[in-house]
């Protein structure tokens, strides 16, 4: 030790005429930084109530509380913040599904209420509200889940513009596995689903690869998985989570995944259904669609002996006569169906009610009669030339084809109609063209405009890769006659459909005309009921609501009380909710035949 | 002229209590010839909530005991039943001083088990951000040695620019204290535009401040009469106590996971950390000023070599159900302390099995400072704690 030890700390005094480096608060003002994590922020309108900042918040700082009513993909919920345990970690903003949820740079909050420090961020309104700055998810390549499909593996249109082979391949394991990865569980599809199918509960189970759980699951709300797994409107996909910043979960093709994957000779075993309990009550079911086996199936486990009455050869409805081969191939079908038919439902196939027997004869047979006939009649469109012998209804030639009848394919056609039947036998005339003369030659055409088409995007796509040219927003004039044969479709241009008040009121401009060459017409415009069936006296105790449909509570019971009806005639048209009808009537006609007072006016 | 003799306080301590069979201090409180005192848990000489239960007769300890337990937290415990994401804001608590290096051992054994692999820019980053975490903690640090002997302008100084590299912090992570900026995957934010520049400006304030530091506290004869000679940790204590990083450097051994087990990008940068062998106070002080230097350096360096664009995460499963194989690991890295590390077993499920961290602290501030204190002035206790860098949330955990 020196003397330099003694007198070095001293230059310590050099310092003393720097100033003061404190700052002054409250008087000097200090932003947070751009990226601070200070108090939350929500758009209210863009979050959908997802609840996943609630699940992944560690602090349960975040609680859903109400506020609006639900709408389809949208919970009605939103989060509330709790300052007594939030941490401001932000994992809340940066697994947002909607990004709606951001933190703002704002760190100073006196109030004298405690409770004040639990708030809805964007329903009670703060002076950060309109702060710019703050903590957003980080830009780039920065997500928490992967906002990617899982692309699925498709037939190459020139693999497929020939035949009816299936064109979806479906996943394989670990594709199944990595989509499945993708779900953040929020429930919001399973709100939206007409069955209210347990959507994350089985794709939990194909993460966990544990497929006979995720069968039960399925037949928990479901009894045709197969079918569905291919051909569902998917209306679950459409308000997924995930699809607000990315592509929305396959949850269609996952539930496929599980029905492929459980071989049909263990699904008793698997839903344990051996032996099922016999309550010596019958049930008539009119009809085999979705409706019809959905309701065999539950009314079935719930031990009732149900006879199905089915008009046709094979059972399946508009699913095996509406739906062309290569979107649900018939070995799909009949798994599902055998399956149901397995639990001795049984099945009396040509027997047309009505013709065969009456409704009155089998309210005198059962103890209950549901019926769940669908939409079978093509719809014309009315115009000059329509009712000429080789202008068709798309349902009539579908059901023929896969009858195996001879179709008379010509080679220019014409189909008139946007929506998914149009595209169904769009494709379906464009392969069997393909098969007779080696090109396509069809054009079709719709009052929409291309963006408002009714068919699924991927439906138009699918057309024109296999060689049909899609010409919508015209609208359909008069079908020129030649000889007894049409030989093409004047049309309009039309330029819109709806007016302002939303209703339906095509506006055309006469000036642009076009003429479509086609040797034979296709009408798809849609598809009306059949109720044939039921008689005129009977017609007069029923109900009607508007637009014609016959009136239901909410487990489908008519007014007359025996007699139940679901299925496209009431609510669709789609499988997934003639699903959701069977099930429903299923527990009103049980409730019904024990004599409990069920059903609530709908 | 000497100074050593002028300033040499020779009291006459009394002799160490009588040991009995097993090597146990033979204490009779009734003797009146000792007296129980707490240091701690409210203390300003101890570091943090805990306490010392220490025996003294006169002004001299005899007998030391650590007592923990005052924080009521089990963060192990809690990450069990925390799915993996989740445990990221609860991991940073255990040690609140410096939290990056808990952030990215945790972020390490979640990527190992998991097989992610971490993007160049994103190992860049989290160099970057481990080396500003430890220049923070040094800056008060270094003079908080000082401080323990009533020297408290250095302190001054280093709050001081300690504040301004958590301005840095601020607008690279969002977070003053709590950075949470070093998740699993990756990191959660590239350089804001203007960092580098400010940071160098910082840089330079820190120069100063080491220039200065030095001249106030290792050319301090008061410093030097307090420190030196005070507590020696004898080189066959080091691996006897687990000893690691700064102390055990000031006892000639080298040891730095950065140099020693290179990690991130440390095995691309040019350093060579500062032993010496007097491994008393003093030169534990001083290792810890090379440290601050050499950090300096390495944050220039840092900034040179990193890209300023790329990935600054790898894609991970879903976080939300992310299940990790079964399996463990052992993770670790350098803190300012010593090494840090974490030991993880996962069981496939979607939560840790277990969690183990190890700090430096747990060893150093319960058997080696017991070990320590004794024969030691009452007055020395603060700073014999801060010298091994003492931090009870990173015991307690």
């Amino acid at each position: 030790m020196s003397i330099k030890d003694l007198l070095t700390p001293f230059t310590a005094w050099k310092r003393i005429t720097k100033d003061p480096v404190t700052i002054r608060d409250p008087f000097n003002d200090r932003p947070g930084a751009e990226r601070y994590r200070g108090f939350h922020k929500n758009d209210v309108n863009k979050c959908i109530g997802c609840g996943t900042c609630e699940d992944i918040c560690e602090n349960e700082a975040i609680d859903m509380v109400p506020f609006k009513d639900p709408i389809s993909g949208d919970s009605g919920l939103r989060p509330r913040l709790d300052y007594g345990r939030c941490c401001w970690c932000a994992l809340c903003v940066d697994v947002c599904t909607t990004n709606s949820l951001t933190l703002s740079n704002e760190y100073t909050w006196v109030t004298v209420d405690p409770e004040d420090f639990r708030y809805t961020p964007g329903v009670d309104k703060k002076a950060w509200d309109d702060n710019e700055k703050g903590w957003k998810k980080p830009e780039g390549n920065y997500e928490f889940y992967n906002i990617n499909r899982v692309e699925m593996h498709h037939l190459h249109p020139e693999d497929r513009d020939k035949s009816f082979v299936e064109m979806v391949k479906g996943y394989s394991r670990e594709q199944a596995i990595a989509e499945a990865d993708r779900c953040v569980e929020c429930g919001i599809c399973t709100a939206t689903c007409p069955a209210h199918m347990g959507i994350p509960e089985y794709i939990k189970a194909v993460r966990h690869e544990d497929m006979e759980e995720g069968l039960r699951i399925l037949y928990e709300t479901n009894p045709l998985p197969e079918i569905c797994g291919r051909i569902c409107t998917h209306k679950c996909e459409t308000v997924c989570s995930i699809g607000h910043k990315g592509d929305p979960l396959s949850i269609r093709w996952l539930k496929r995944y599980i029905a492929d994957n459980v071989s049909s000779d263990k699904y008793k075993e698997i839903l344990n259904t051996i032996d099922l309990s016999n309550n010596h009550k019958k049930v008539a079911i009119i009809g085999s669609g979705p409706a019809g086996l959905s309701a065999a199936h539950y009314l079935a486990l719930m031990g009732y002996q149900c006879t199905i009455f089915e008009q046709y050869e094979k059972a399946g409805g508009m699913m095996r006569y509406g739906i062309p081969e290569y979107r649900l191939p018939y070995d799909s079908i009949d798994k599902d169906i055998d399956y149901i038919l397995s639990l001795g439902v049984d099945i009396k196939y040509n027997a047309r009610i009505g013709i065969d027997i009456t409704l009155e004869q089998l309210n005198k047979d059962y103890d209950a009669v549901f019926a769940g006939t669908g939409l079978h009649l093509g719809r014309s469109t009315g115009i000059p030339g329509s009712d000429n012998e080789h202008v068709y209804y798309a349902t009539d030639l579908l059901r023929q084809i896969t009858a195996g009848e001879e179709i008379e394919v010509t080679d220019q056609i014409v189909v008139i109609g946007g929506g998914n039947v149009a595209m169904d036998i769009t494709r379906s005339l464009a392969r069997m063209q393909n098969q007779k003369f080696g090109k396509v030659n069809i054009i079709t055409t719709a009052l929409e405009r291309e963006k408002n088409l009714p068919a699924d995007l991927e439906e138009v796509v699918e057309s024109r890769e296999e060689g049909a040219v899609i010409n919508p927003g015209w609208a359909p004039q008069s079908i020129e006659i030649e000889n007894g044969r049409p030989v093409g479709l004047h049309v309009i241009k039309c330029n819109s459909l709806f007016d302002d008040s939303g209703r339906f009121n095509p506006q055309c401009d006469i000036t642009k005309k076009e003429f479509f060459r086609g040797s034979m017409i296709v009408q798809s415009i849609g598809q009306g009921m059949d109720l044939s069936y039921v008689s005129e006296d009977f017609k007069k105790d029923l109900e009607f609501g508007p637009r014609g449909r016959v009136q239901t509570n909410a487990h489908f019971q008519t007014s007359v009380k025996w007699f139940f009806m679901g299925g496209d005639i009431i609510e669709g048209p789609d499988v997934i909710h003639g699903i959701a009808n069977g099930h429903k009537a299923a527990i009103g006609i049980d409730n019904y035949i024990q004599g409990i007072d069920f059903a609530p006016a709908k | 002229m000497d100074l050593t003799k002028m300033f040499q306080f020779n009291a006459d301590r009394s002799s160490y209590p009588e040991l009995d069979a097993n090597g146990k201090p033979i204490i009779d409180l009734s003797s009146h010839k000792y007296l129980k005192l707490w240091q701690g848990p409210q203390h300003p000489g101890v570091t943090g909530n805990m306490s010392l239960e220490l025996t003294v007769n006169g002004d001299e300890i005899v007998e030391s005991i650590t007592h923990v337990g005052y924080l009521h937290r089990g963060f192990e415990k809690l990450m069990e039943r925390r799915k993996f994401i989740q445990c990221f804001p609860t991991c940073i608590r255990m040690c609140v001083a410096e939290p990056d290096p808990n952030e990215y051992i945790l972020s390490a054994c979640i990527e190992e088990l998991g097989g992610i692999e971490v993007p160049e820019t994103a190992q860049w980053l989290r160099t970057l951000a481990l080396e500003m975490a430890r220049l923070q903690v040094l800056l008060r640090g270094v003079p908080g040695q000082a401080g323990t002997f009533s020297l408290g302008l250095g302190y001054q100084w280093g709050n001081y620019i300690r504040d301004l590299i958590l301005d840095r912090f601020e607008e690279l992570t969002g977070g003053r204290v709590y950075h949470m900026y070093i998740l699993p995957g990756g990191v959660r934010g590239l350089l804001p535009d203007g960092f580098k520049k400010r940071m160098e400006e910082n840089l330079k304030l820190v120069d100063e401040f080491l220039v200065n530091i030095n001249d106030l506290m290792y050319n301090n004869i008061v410093f030097k009469q307090r420190a030196v000679g005070l507590a020696v940790i004898p080189v066959e204590w080091i691996d006897k106590y687990g000893v690691y990083g700064p102390s055990a450097r000031a006892a000639g051994i080298m040891r730095d996971v950065r140099k020693t087990h290179p990690y991130l990008k440390y095995g691309e940068l040019d350093f060579e950390p500062f032993t010496t062998t007097a491994s008393d106070v003093y030169a534990r002080s001083l290792v810890r000023w090379h440290d601050l230097k050499m950090t300096v350096d390495l944050i220039r360096q840092i900034m040179a070599k990193m890209p300023d664009k790329g990935d600054i995460k790898a894609p991970t499963p879903n976080v939300m159900h992310w299940r990790i194989p079964k399996g463990e690991t052992y993770v670790k890295c350098e803190s300012s302390r010593g090494e840090y590390g974490m030991y993880m077993v996962t069981d496939g499920s979607d939560m840790p099995r277990r969690v183990n961290l190890k700090g430096p602290s747990y060893t150093q501030a319960t058997a080696l400072l017991e070990r320590l204190l004794i024969n030691a002035n009452i007055a020395d206790t603060a700073a014999i704690m801060v010298s091994l860098a003492t931090c009870p949330p990173e015991i307690e955990r």
